[in-house]
């Protein structure tokens, strides 16, 4: 078992917000975070039978695509799922040799490969699914919110975000400190009602969703009307007469 | 453990990234994305986007973030290969660069010395066009194109012959202005990021977006209003949007009258324009009750009215022509909603939601600015109503027109180039209709000798078509005659079956390009690979020899004779350029470079490269000096720098004169390349802030352009609602005028090439019977693949190796058909068997799969049992490149105006498979032999261990 940092007031939750509104299920945060990270803190996120019947690998950041409803009311969902950094990781409090720990800094939870012994305790208890067994090393790999690229002196100061967020096109992406209500991320979150996932399972998860926003779908929403008015049909004229004198000017 | 994180383990929080980072443009889709290449003891160790470039701002997709795997993707090429077995089984030995380019030089010196229409040149998902079909004039053969009749040339001619740009190549949305956008048929077609990043916007700024699309796959999904339309039928509902405009009088008059030709006087008996001596339209002047210019800033001319010409003949204004058409009651929402799938009450609030957006939510800008006439304007008015329109619109047989009626919608609002609407990129707009024209007479192709124009170009009339004193195309893809008369890219998908029929005329030799035209971008690929290996008579191949150039192992390098094997988009020198296709935005123009990032590991050479070569062999004029010796001794990048198109034009627009300091036009600079390079591989020209809107009619913006070399004159461009060649086309099918359509094409042509535009039932739908083909089928391109690219991608195909039939639910229970299950397609070409998967988000008279990932067993580095080659299914196999006869005679599946692809016309059944037929495709053509290429693949890929934090 491996004991969690003593919660204290004020401190730093980093973590993602991803705006369900404007993700359009295109992979770019995906694919840029395997490439960025199969070089990276967790090196290599290998790939199995790469060109063959069975091909598999190692993901950090993976996203389904489902429907939800039935016919027109029916909508079509891209989610976008990683490690959410919970407050109260079960993947961490089940690890039996403290290779799996939530850092006391920034509450990133993160995997030290030299004492991983690959038991996947930890990929059973977490319920999102989000750990990733590196069948190769036989240690267990996850999402590491880019430790190696957040702090990274070797980078420009802009360029200090996880690599999803840096990539994602549609800016549905957004990283920052949860734990200040001051900070962007959560000011976003406040004001597009942002939710945890799950939180029922009762793991505090750090990362949260923005919901859809409504749709501007019924009539007069807006501000238009059902339908326009037809006023030369309405008046009986003609209706190329109504043109015959408007005079404009080039 | 401490609680206080004192003991958690030591992390390095800063390794090193990368020992340098190169700047170059992406070319894992079309788009042209800025990307930075971070590199690490020789390899690349991570692509991202250019946070300074104009197209991407920093961000890369999934295709682009993938790059590295395609770079160093087993199935890449790795020296020139000679075919040594019989066509199309993959039997080839290596040879030299001297033999491989010796041998080439050999069988098109001969064709050019004798008859250089037997070279058919068609290069694909080219970059190069400038250079390509500068080549193909220098050699002297009409029979050039790229892809672009297969993917959306009728878009782009419906735009240039209509407002002078078109969607996504030559403008853009107002993402940042806009208050309402439809987008019209579009996946991840382009533009890849920027539609994202503009979406995106758009719902932050909230704005109303509506989709219009058969299938609600990404883009749509995060639609406010998902309109799930019948394919085809999309010109019927944006008819339906105008009736209800000029119903209610919702126009914009003041727009028509100052920039469109609505005032122009159209001649009642050959619907010509009434034209001075001079040539200038003509309007009736409300002020004199007299003619005038149409083109006079002073005149108030009339809308509507009938009008005696001084010759007696009889006119009335373009507006009028407009107005009485779609006033009409077949064009009301409850005439084309069951047609449409789309409910009448939806196109009506749709219409009431355009004209509210149009003009009750009109965006202003306070930034004065001066018209084409020299009036001062206080501000910019906006009209925030924006369109997008790509594939689902291009891949009908009725595309260009209902392209042409999409941009009349935006006309008659007032939207286009204002504030919040659709935006022309510089270097467009252009004069309507466009030019040049194309070259391809017969007197124009003569042995030994160029052309004297570029091959490709826009006909204005029966007079410009290409074809002999019978009548017969002088093209080998039947371009620019009267099948296709304004076929302003080609039509590359009707090259192999005329080559392999000898119709018009026999060839020598098919050299190809970066086109996997023996599979997913042919119609009728099980078909098209047969002809490549046909023989006549006398047992030799009906296409006698075929050159292909590709980076990698595609189906098609296997119907070669002989392969010139190219290197990767980071191996190589390019340029992005004006003269072809820039990354101009409507902030200004730019344009984009290559560079090499790494040098290539294998006996690789770039395409560009080679074909210079091979001209300065064949003495090509405009690449040899008089005494023979080459002209661009440094090959493509000596090209670039130094090629000079006109006077100071060039390939790139950017850092030109001795100096650099000249934008547009310049003499050649010798340090242009390193200019770029160290610009972050692109050039931009930032336009001033009252350039920025009605660039069409705007001073500031004209003359600017005529100054960068985009534009010949500072004339006002003339939006034309009425399409003037395509009355010319008409006439001649009508036999008025000294050069007319031959009588078998007449009806045809007197039906589609209707100067207003009109719509009419796709092709296929109209030929076979529908009672037996009841369902459209369409394909959408995933977002995480460019066409057969992808598969050899270790990671992109992690995302996708089958794709399945996708269907409504609905219409899936009442065939019996539930997910998984085996399925067979069949159309009245073919059949194809694929797995199912049922959804709830597409129209159900609709089927649908992912483009390309069905992969012929064999190619692309992939084993044999891969499900791409097992599972993976193309549609193509259904897809016939002829429709069926009709009086006679087959034309090609085709749009009748610009000889655009009609992919998504097809029709289908869909039938349970037997349960004993589950479990693979078909058809399964035969395993390709391999021939040697990068790499073995690795049961276990660990790309990027070697940087693991020691």
């Amino acid at each position: 078992m491996t004991s969690l940092p003593a919660p204290a007031a004020g401190a730093k939750k980093l973590g993602l917000v991803i705006d369900l509104d404007t993700c359009v299920g295109c992979h770019a945060c995906a694919v840029n975070c395997k490439e960025w990270n199969t070089g990276g803190h967790s090196a290599p996120l290998p790939d199995f039978d790469p060109y063959g019947a069975d091909v598999s690998g190692v993901w950090f950041n993976r996203i389904h695509t489902f429907e939800a409803g039935e016919g027109s009311d029916s909508r079509t969902v891209h989610f976008p799922k990683s490690c959410l950094h919970c407050e109260t990781p079960a993947c961490v409090t089940v690890c039996p040799t403290g290779a799996s720990y939530k850092r006391a800094a920034d509450g990133i939870v993160l995997v030290n490969a030299e004492t991983c012994i690959g038991c996947k305790l930890c990929s059973w208890a977490c319920p999102y699914g989000a750990r990733e067994f590196d069948a190769d090393e036989g240690v267990m790999k996850k999402c590491t919110l880019c430790i190696d690229r957040i702090y990274n002196e070797n980078l420009a100061e802009n360029e200090r975000v996880p690599a999803c967020v840096s990539t994602c096109p549609a800016s549905a992406r957004h990283f920052g400190d949860l734990g200040d209500p001051a900070s962007d991320v959560s000011k976003l979150v406040e004001a597009r009602g942002g939710y945890a996932l799950m939180p029922e399972m009762g793991y505090a998860p750090v990362n949260r969703y923005l919901p859809p926003r409504a749709a501007k779908t019924a009539p007069g929403c807006t501000g238009a009307p059902a339908e326009l008015d037809r006023p030369a049909e309405a008046a009986g004229i003609h209706p190329l007469l109504r043109w015959m004198d408007k005079l404009l000017s080039r | 453990m401490a609680m206080d994180g004192s003991l958690d383990p030591q992390i390095d929080t800063s390794p090193k990234v990368s020992d340098e980072v190169k700047c170059t443009t992406c070319y894992m889709c079309a788009c042209r994305c800025g990307i930075r290449v971070h590199l690490r003891d020789g390899r690349i160790r991570y692509i991202e986007g250019n946070k300074d470039h104009p197209v991407n701002r920093g961000v890369l997709c999934a295709k682009g973030s993938a790059g590295i795997m395609n770079h160093y993707s087993p199935a890449r090429l790795t020296a020139p290969l000679l075919r040594v077995g019989e066509r199309g089984k993959g039997e080839f030995k290596e040879i030299t660069w001297d033999e491989a380019l010796g041998l080439a030089t050999k069988w098109l010196g001969d064709i050019r010395a004798s008859d250089p229409r037997k070279l058919a040149f068609f290069t694909g998902r080219d970059q190069s066009q400038s250079l390509t079909g500068w080549w193909a004039n220098q050699f002297g053969t009409p029979n050039f194109a790229a892809h672009g009749g297969f993917c959306s040339v009728n878009m782009a001619a419906a735009g240039l012959y209509s407002i002078g740009g078109s969607f996504w190549e030559f403008g853009e949305p107002d993402w940042e202005h806009a208050r309402y956008f439809m987008l019209f048929g579009v996946a991840e077609d382009h533009d890849s990021n920027p539609i994202k990043a503009g979406l995106a916007k758009l719902k932050a700024n909230g704005a109303k977006y509506v989709s219009v699309n058969p299938v609600k796959t990404g883009y749509q999904a995060v639609a406010d209003e998902w309109l799930g339309i019948r394919p085809g039928t999309d010109g019927l509902f944006v008819m339906a949007l105008i009736h209800e405009l000029l119903k209610a009088d919702r126009i914009d008059l003041e727009f028509l009258v100052r920039y469109t030709n609505a005032p122009w006087l159209v001649r009642e008996d050959d619907g010509l324009f009434v034209r001075d001596a001079a040539g200038n339209p003509q309007c009736w002047d409300a002020r004199t009750n007299a003619l005038a210019s149409a083109l006079d800033p002073g005149v108030t001319p009339k809308l509507v009215g009938g009008f005696t010409l001084p010759d007696g003949r009889h006119a009335s204004p373009v507006f009028e022509h407009m107005a009485a058409r779609y006033l009409a009651p077949d064009y009301a929402p409850d005439a084309v909603a069951a047609q449409c799938g789309i409910p009448a009450a939806t196109i009506r609030r749709i219409a009431a939601e355009l004209a509210h957006a149009a003009f009750e939510q009109q965006v202003v800008i306070e930034q004065p600015w001066t018209d084409w006439a020299g009036r001062r304007h206080e501000r910019m008015v906006g009209r925030p109503v924006a369109m997008h329109a790509m594939r689902g619109i291009s891949a009908h047989s009725n595309g260009f027109q209902t392209c042409r009626a999409i941009h009349l919608l935006q006309m008659l609002l007032g939207a286009i180039d204002t504030p919040g609407s659709w935006r022309y990129k510089a270097p467009f707009p252009r004069p309507v209709p466009p030019g040049p024209r194309p070259t391809g007479k017969s007197a124009q192709i003569n042995p030994g000798k160029p052309m004297g124009g570029m091959p490709l170009g826009f006909t204005l009339g029966p007079e410009d078509l290409l074809v002999d004193e019978n009548g017969q195309p002088t093209r080998i893809d039947k371009a620019y005659s009267w099948e296709a008369p304004v076929a302003a890219h080609g039509l590359m998908h009707m090259v192999i079956a005329n080559a392999w029929k000898g119709d018009p005329y026999p060839i020598d030799t098919l050299f190809m390009y970066m086109a996997n035209m023996a599979w997913n971008s042919s119609m009728n690929s099980a078909e098209t690979a047969r002809m490549l290996t046909d023989k006549g008579a006398d047992g030799t191949y009906r296409i006698p020899h075929i050159i292909y150039s590709d980076a990698f192992y595609s189906e098609t390098v296997a119907y070669a004779d002989l392969i010139l094997p190219d290197t990767t988009y980071l191996e190589r020198w390019d340029c992005i350029s004006l003269l072809d296709r820039p990354i101009g935005s409507a902030e200004g123009p730019g344009d984009a470079i290559r560079q090499p990032v790494v040098k290539p590991d294998r006996d690789v050479r770039p395409f560009q490269d080679v074909l210079i070569d091979l001209a300065v062999r064949l003495k090509l004029p405009g690449f040899t000096n008089p005494d023979g010796s080459a002209r661009f001794p440094g090959g493509y990048p000596d090209y670039i720098v130094n090629h000079e198109r006109k006077p100071g034009v060039g390939p790139l627009a950017g850092f030109r004169g001795a100096d650099g300091s000249k934008a547009g036009v310049g003499e050649p600079n010798a340090q242009q390349l390193e200019r770029y390079v160290a610009n972050g591989a692109f050039w931009r020209h930032h336009l001033e802030p009252d350039q920025l809107y009605f660039k069409h009619a705007n001073k500031g913006y004209l003359e600017a352009a005529v100054k960068l070399g985009l534009l010949d004159k500072a004339d006002q461009i003339v939006l034309h609602l009425y399409s003037e060649p395509m009355q010319k086309f008409r006439n001649a099918a009508r036999g008025v005028g000294p050069i007319q359509a031959p009588p078998e094409h007449r009806a045809r042509i007197e039906r589609h090439f209707d100067p207003l535009p009109i719509w009419y039932p796709t092709f296929e739908g109209e030929q076979v019977d529908t009672a037996e083909f009841p369902l459209h089928a369409v394909t959408q391109r995933p977002m995480p693949m460019y066409h057969s690219w992808g598969s050899q991608n270790a990671w992109l195909r992690q995302i996708l190796t089958q794709n399945r039939l996708y269907m409504n639910a609905g219409t899936a229970a009442k065939l019996g058909l539930a997910d998984d299950d085996w399925a067979w397609i069949t159309s009245h070409h073919g059949r194809v068997k694929a797995q199912v998967r049922t959804m709830e988000g597409v129209n159900p008279d609709t089927v649908w799969t992912w483009n390309a990932i069905g992969k012929r067993a064999g190619a692309w580095g992939l084993d044999a049992d891969a499900p791409e080659a097992k599972k993976g299914f193309l549609l193509n196999h259904l897809i016939s490149e002829l429709l069926p006869e009709k009086n006679g005679y087959r034309y090609s599946n085709s749009d009748p105006v610009t000889g655009q692809a009609a992919w998504y016309d097809l029709r289908v059944r869909v039938e349970k498979a037997d349960p004993a037929e589950a479990g693979e495709t078909a058809p399964l053509l035969p395993e390709l032999g391999r021939p040697r290429t990068a790499g073995e693949a690795p049961g276990v890929l660990r790309y990027g261990a070697q940087w693991k934090a020691k």
